[in-house]
């Protein structure tokens, strides 16, 4: 009983979300296009089909997903489990010791990307532009790839205390020089890529890990070191979806 | 209406998919590293069955409704030619989108505790609210002139690459002489304005005034708003923690 209210109040937040949109889409096609709105109809249902989909998929996601994510998230951060895998109980962590993150880390967030609604809206409009050139899920598996890698490097830094500039800074200097020699078509969905992963599925999840992980290695503060991740999460895309359309080109070539 | 069923299921066999990654790493992880039972398995199981439908239900809505409406609409606005109701789609498109944004509510509240721990306002319900309450008109806004800027990139043909990099190089200058109390917030809300239902409807604008202008590839000119979406909240938040200190 509890999961159906649960799931009336999230369609209902979707509802909330999406009804105003809706209104200023069809007053602007009313008063300012001044034509009446194409397959009224269709237009509703798929709305109302929208609405609803949001709010299942997040009422599944907040019933399964996320609080299994969050707890293991938190299990392996652990500081007792950690030292039971590296084996010497008592010493001091090194950063190689907590190998399950870094492979959990990548794990979840490639495995979550793929997952993105927001990103599979994008890879479908980009398929239809491109004429099939860029494929729908070459483009999702290149973005979750970065991603993966981006969350794995992003709680190397967490461990290591690394400032965070240093890696922004270096990873926008690959994506200049990425960008002179890439396809031109792919730059411009590589660069939107970044923004589209940190969304539904990806931010929760990937937020709980490196506020797990603040916490459990010392001299950390989860205030400073927890963001760091999206930002990672958001770079990385762009230099694996510059790198796709590269590698498109040479293959292409052969 | 048949055909209408057997798009939508096929929708949710993708979906199926999509969601297969996730549950077979948390369960290679739970079963061979964490070794540590699960509790409420029936309930995980309908959870993610509800992931899967939801999931479904929105892509088919998304092609049936939201796509060909905001591309209509682009088509539609550069028809009229008028640059002003274009811009003004764009910016409000922006900012309403953001303004009721749950992420960024969120945000905001977190980012005025952060404040008050800070010291940099004072610790009573008015000045609270009144931050947050600062914080989200700014974004919306950066993200209203984000949508501006990339129509008018579509419009003038101005080079993306140049725009992007001169604003990411415009945000490392401003965050050396930001508060430090302000910078993990802006690179935050950088994140949170590109919400599920924003990038569908923004991907449409673009890709449907691109192909409805003369001279301009769908593919190379269509992309790029979100990009806009996610680099300007970071500099106006930068800016609007300086601006904070002066008054």
């Amino acid at each position: 009983m509890d999961l159906i209210h649960d799931s009336l109040i999230f369609v209902w937040d979707s509802l909330e979300d999406i009804a105003p949109i809706v209104l200023f889409l069809f007053a602007f096609q009313l008063f300012v296009i001044r034509e009446r709105i194409p397959n009224f109809r269709q237009m509703l249902v798929g709305f109302a089909f929208v609405t609803v989909g949001l709010g299942l998929f997040l009422v599944g996601l907040e019933q399964s997903l996320f609080p299994l994510g969050r707890l293991m998230a938190q299990q392996l951060t652990d500081p007792e489990f950690l030292h039971g895998v590296s084996g010497h109980v008592g010493a001091a962590l090194l950063w190689h010791d907590f190998y399950w993150v870094y492979i959990f880390a990548a794990a979840i967030g490639f495995s979550t990307t793929l997952a993105e609604p927001a990103l599979m809206a994008v890879s479908i409009k980009a398929n239809e532009v491109s004429a099939g050139a860029v494929g729908v899920w070459g483009l999702r598996v290149a973005v979750a790839l970065g991603v993966g890698f981006g969350v794995a490097l992003g709680c190397y830094r967490i461990i290591t205390g690394l400032p965070l500039e240093y890696f922004i800074a270096a990873g926008y200097l690959v994506v200049i020089v990425q960008t002179a020699v890439a396809p031109k078509m792919i730059v411009p969905l590589a660069y939107d890529s970044g923004g589209v992963t940190t969304s539904t599925v990806t931010v929760p999840l990937i937020t709980a890990l490196g506020l797990g992980l603040a916490e459990a290695v010392p001299g950390r503060s989860p205030l400073l070191d927890g963001f760091g991740l999206v930002a990672f999460a958001s770079l990385f895309p762009i230099i694996s979806v510059l790198a796709y359309g590269q590698f498109a080109v040479l293959r292409g070539k052969k | 209406m048949k055909d209408s069923l057997t798009a939508l299921s096929k929708d949710a066999l993708f979906s199926l998919r999509d969601i297969a990654p996730i549950v077979a790493v948390i369960a290679v992880f739970q079963i061979f590293v964490i070794k540590q039972p699960v509790e409420g398995f029936l309930s995980l199981l309908f959870g993610g069955l509800l992931v899967v439908v939801g999931l479904a239900f929105f892509i088919f809505g998304l092609r049936i409704a939201l796509f060909p409406i905001g591309e209509g609409l682009a088509h539609a606005l550069a028809k009229k030619g008028s640059a002003f109701w274009l811009f003004t789609f764009a910016f409000v498109l922006g900012f309403g989108t953001t303004i009721a944004e749950p992420a960024l509510l969120a945000v905001a509240e977190e980012a005025a505790e952060v404040a008050v721990g800070a010291g940099v306002i004072a610790n009573d319900e008015a000045a609270i609210e009144n931050y947050a309450l600062g914080l989200r008109l700014v974004v919306a806004f950066s993200v209203g002139v984000a949508l501006l800027l990339g129509v008018f990139r579509i419009l003038t043909n101005w080079s993306l690459p140049v725009m992007i990099i001169g604003g990411y190089v415009l945000v490392v200058f401003v965050t050396t002489i930001a508060p430090p109390d302000i910078v993990g917030i802006a690179y935050d809300s950088g994140g949170v304005t590109t919400s599920t239902v924003t990038v569908p409807l923004v991907t449409a604008l673009g890709v449907g005034l691109a192909s409805s202008l003369k001279g301009r590839n769908a593919m190379t000119d269509g992309f790029g708003l979100i990009a806009f979406a996610s680099l300007t909240p970071i500099l106006f938040v930068l800016l609007y923690g300086i601006a904070r200190q002066w008054i």
